[in-house]
Formats: structure tokens, sequence, C-alpha cells
């Protein structure tokens, strides 16, 4: 590979991230299944892929469990990334330029542009609200705690929020999909100075200004 | 448990009509328990125990008769004992026998995701099926009279049948088979309504103003009826609810909230693929790549140290 070739390679993402958000898409994936299986009628069939009813009564909650958990090390590292600022409430309003692909248009982006920091937070509510309702509905382990008038609210947040995340998360892949060498990035955990500077132009200032992207062989 | 039937009017997490050729067409049954008449004794229980092959845990004596102290997946019925004094400062004791109401309207079968879990029969009778059954509790959750049990040996929700299995072959429940007093008859509805208005009359006559039935319209009546002394004030039987229905937050979960929220997860996915399909991939063109290196070219390479603020290199911001 030549040196310029070498070059052309920005690092978006360490392997230790890539294997965080992989867990979390992993135990989302599993989560949302289980959980979809339990959500309606018409997805029962689900419960197939996890052994059957029973099986997917029983692991549902600690698949659960296992989703916030590998997502907390993710949050504690891009929480000050995803903080809103002015630039992010200008991108906001102008939607249909993002949306049709006009960026040109917009206010340059950081690490992480305003759809981004708001999924995340919407993420981040999101689990906690399905960790609190769904420790309520556990009934093995912690029903017998908590009123019947608790459980019965319990119920709706952790329908009402396993919704928003399922949505959330489909933009979220289809954002990947839509975004090319996004997908990439995530995977392999490069991007090129090109994608940089066209869909984060503050984020590559940033680093360039700091020192020379980092050069990469694979 | 039952036999196979054809005569089933509501499924469970079933959104197409379940088998349910045959009606009902001598009426719903219903199992009367006047409350005035019961002595206690705890026949029912027994004879729910025998017929239905159950022997819970020996509990412990709280201080009160009731005993076992609580439903639970091996005790489907139990006698309810409350001291009332009344505004005329007597003492009255108020026993009431609990179990499933078999309702028109079951909470339960609203609230169950385990398609054929729990069903309801064209005569009435709410029914568990367990072998469908995976042991969630959503039925507790939905229940207005908290009466289904998780056992704690196989995990699965039990109650009350309303010996849908004697029922089925023409006998009476069990435990009306073991009233002593006649306080627990069983019948169709409609004559159980009957039986039950000439028992009110005859408690009027006795003194009992409030005399009346419980055959609560919240859950669009149900399949086990009371008569009771105070029918206005049925909290005083052990808490009887005085009106109950599905709560709300439980026609919200399991109500029309759920296909909307499908339709709009599957609308999602849908807007995404029409997105890809009108305006495509926002894809990096070659002058993104030469204005990049042009930038990356023009950018002062100075040694992350002399920066103030500046990040070592091999640290990404």
């Amino acid at each position: 590979m030549s040196d310029n070739e070498r070059r052309a390679t920005v690092e978006r993402y360490s392997s230790g991230e890539r294997t965080n958000h992989w867990l979390i898409a992993l135990g989302f994936v599993l989560a949302a299944l289980s959980g979809l299986a339990l959500f309606h009628p018409a997805l029962f069939w689900l419960s197939n892929l996890f052994g059957g009813g029973p099986w997917t009564r029983i692991l549902h909650p600690f698949v659960g469990l296992f989703m916030l958990l590998v997502f907390l090390p993710l949050a504690a590292s891009v929480w000050g990334d995803n903080r809103m600022q002015a630039a992010d409430w200008q991108w906001l309003r102008q939607l249909p330029d993002v949306v049709n692909n006009r960026e040109e248009h917009l206010p340059e982006v950081g690490r992480y542009n305003a759809g981004q920091k708001l999924l995340f937070f919407a993420i981040a509510a999101c689990l906690l609200g399905l960790l609190l309702s769904g420790l309520v509905i556990w009934r093995a382990y912690f029903s017998l705690y908590f009123s019947i008038g608790v459980i019965r609210l319990a119920s709706v947040v952790h329908a009402v929020c396993a919704f928003v995340l399922i949505c959330a998360i489909l933009l979220h892949i289809y954002a990947a999909i839509w975004v090319k060498g996004s997908l990439h990035a995530m995977l392999r955990g490069t991007v090129t100075p090109g994608w940089a500077w066209k869909h984060h132009r503050a984020w590559f200032r940033q680093i360039t200004h700091a020192a020379h992207p980092r050069t990469r062989s694979d | 448990m039952a036999l196979q039937s054809l005569d089933i009017v509501r499924r469970s997490a079933t959104t197409t009509a379940p088998p349910g050729v045959r009606e009902a067409y001598t009426g719903t049954v219903a199992k009367l328990i006047d409350t005035t008449k019961c002595i206690g004794c705890k026949a029912c229980q027994v004879a729910c125990m025998e017929w239905n092959d159950l022997r819970d845990e020996i509990g412990t004596n709280a201080g009160v008769y009731d005993n076992p102290g609580d439903l639970s997946g091996e005790s489907w019925t139990l006698m309810r004992f409350t001291e009332y004094e009344n505004p005329k400062g007597d003492l009255e004791w108020l026993i009431r026998k609990d179990g499933c109401m078999h309702c028109a309207d079951p909470g339960c079968l609203k609230a169950c995701p385990a398609p054929g879990a729990i069903v309801q029969y064209s005569n009435g009778i709410v029914d568990f099926h367990e072998e469908n059954c995976i042991g969630c509790g959503y039925c507790i959750t939905g229940c207005p009279f908290d009466i289904p049990r998780i056992s704690k040996r196989d995990n699965k929700a039990y109650k009350c049948t309303l010996c849908s299995d004697r029922v089925a072959v023409g006998l009476e429940p069990a435990c009306i088979k073991a009233c002593p007093t006649g306080a627990l008859v069983f019948g169709t509805k409609e004559d159980m309504q009957q039986h039950a208005a000439e028992r009110v009359e005859d408690l009027k006559s006795r003194g009992f103003d409030q005399a009346g039935l419980y055959d609560p319209a919240g859950v669009g009546g149900t399949h086990v009826m009371y008569v009771l002394h105070h029918a206005d004030q049925p909290q005083l039987y052990a808490g009887l609810a005085p009106d109950p229905h599905i709560s709300s937050l439980v026609g919200l979960w399991k109500g029309a909230g759920k296909p909307i929220a499908l339709a709009a997860m599957a609308f999602t996915a849908l807007a995404g693929f029409f997105h890809f399909v009108r305006v495509g991939r926002n894809q990096i063109d070659e002058p993104d790549e030469a204005a990049a290196r042009q930038a990356l070219d023009a950018a002062p390479q100075r040694n992350a140290a002399q920066r103030p603020g500046a990040q070592p290199p091999d640290k990404r911001p």
C-alpha cells in the first residue's frame, strides 16, 4: 500500500468502541426480537427464535440488562461529544437540507451531528425507562415489591419506551446505510478524509489541526 | 384445563376467530355465592383441593381464620373472613369465598401475550391452558380482582377453572357439591340471577335493606356472583372491588395502541426504504476528497506538545 493511500484514512472509532457498539447492537436485536414477541400476537412467532414462549420470558430481562450494561461505557465515553450546541439547533431547523443530501447548506458538524446527538439521548432515556419499568414487571424477582397500579403503569412505560427505542434504532440503521461510509466506520474503524470533511467538518478541522490524521495499514 | 373444545369465544393473543361453532343455546353458566348463608366451613376449599389434586404448602397461622393466607398456584379458592362492626355497634362476621370471578370481559385474557394460554368458553367460563402459559404474569397485571397466581413449582399461572372439566360433562363444580348450607349454587346465569333476586327479597324482609346481587357491569358481568347483605359496600367483604373494570392503563397497554405502534414501526422502516428510493445515498465525491486533501496539506504541521490545549497526536479528541 502506498504512503498516500495509507494516509487516506482517518480513524473514527477505535477497536474498543467498535466492539462496544456491536455488543450493544447484539443486545438490542435480541431484546427487541424477544420483546416484540410479547408485544403483539402477530409477532409471537419470534419467541421460537429463543426456544419458545417460556424461554423468551426468562431470557428477555437478562438480555435487556446486558444491553444496558454494555451501553454504559459507550454512554460515558460519548456523553461529552453529544451535548447540543447552538449550531445543532440550526442544523435541525434545516432538516429538509439534511434529508435531501444538501449538506453544503448546513452548519459545520463536529464529531456528531444533531440527529446523532438526539438519537443518543433518546436511546439513553429509553434505556433508563426500560430498566426502571422492566424491573417492576419482572415477575420472577421484583414484581412482588410493587403495587398493582405501579405494575400496570410500568407495563405501559415499558411498551412506550421500547416502541420509541425501536423506531430510533430503525432510523439509526437506515442512517448508516444512507450516509455511505458510516457502516465501514463502525465495522473497520476508519473513514476517508473526504468523508470527515463532508459530514463532520468541524471534527475534521479539530483532528487535523491537532495532528495529521492517524495513518493505518489496514 | 379442559378437553379440546369447539365452543371458545375468546382466545388470548389471537387475532382471528377461535373455534366456536358450538354456542351456549341454553344460556351461560354461573356460580352464585350467597355470603349470607356461608358459615365459613371451608368444605369448598377442600373439595377444590380434592377434585383438582392440589395440596398447598402448610402455612402459618396469622391470627385470623383465613387459611391459607392467600390464593396461590395451589389454592384456587379460599374463604376470606372480615369482622365488621356495623353502625348499630353489632359485630358481623362477613365471609367471602374468593376466587376467579369469570368476567364476561376478562382482563387476564386481554393482557395475556401467549396465544391460547387463556380462553373464554361460550358458557362463560374463563380458563387457563397452562401448556401455553409462558409465566410472564401479565394476567395478574390485567385482572381487576387480583386472582391469578404464578405457581412457584412450575412458573405457570393458575386460578379457579369453575371446574370446566366437570361442567363440560354436565356436572356442577366440586365446591358447589361440597357446600353444606346451600350458600353455593350453580346453574345458568339467568337462573342464578332469579335465585339471587329471591334471596335478596328475603334478606330485605329481614332488615338488610342494602342486600343485593354483585354482578359488576364494569367487567360485563361475571359468571361468579355474590349475594351480599351490604351490596352498597362490597369493599367490606375483604376488599371486594366496588366497581371493578379493566384498568385504563391495561386498556392503553393492550388496546388500540398495539397495532398502531406496530404500524408505526413498520412505517419507520418503510420511510427509510423510500428515502433511499427517492433521495438516495449521501456519498463522498472526488471534490470532497480533494478539498479534504487540500485542507490537510494546509494544516499547520505542529507538534501537539507545542500547542497548549491540543491533544497528543495518538489520542483522538
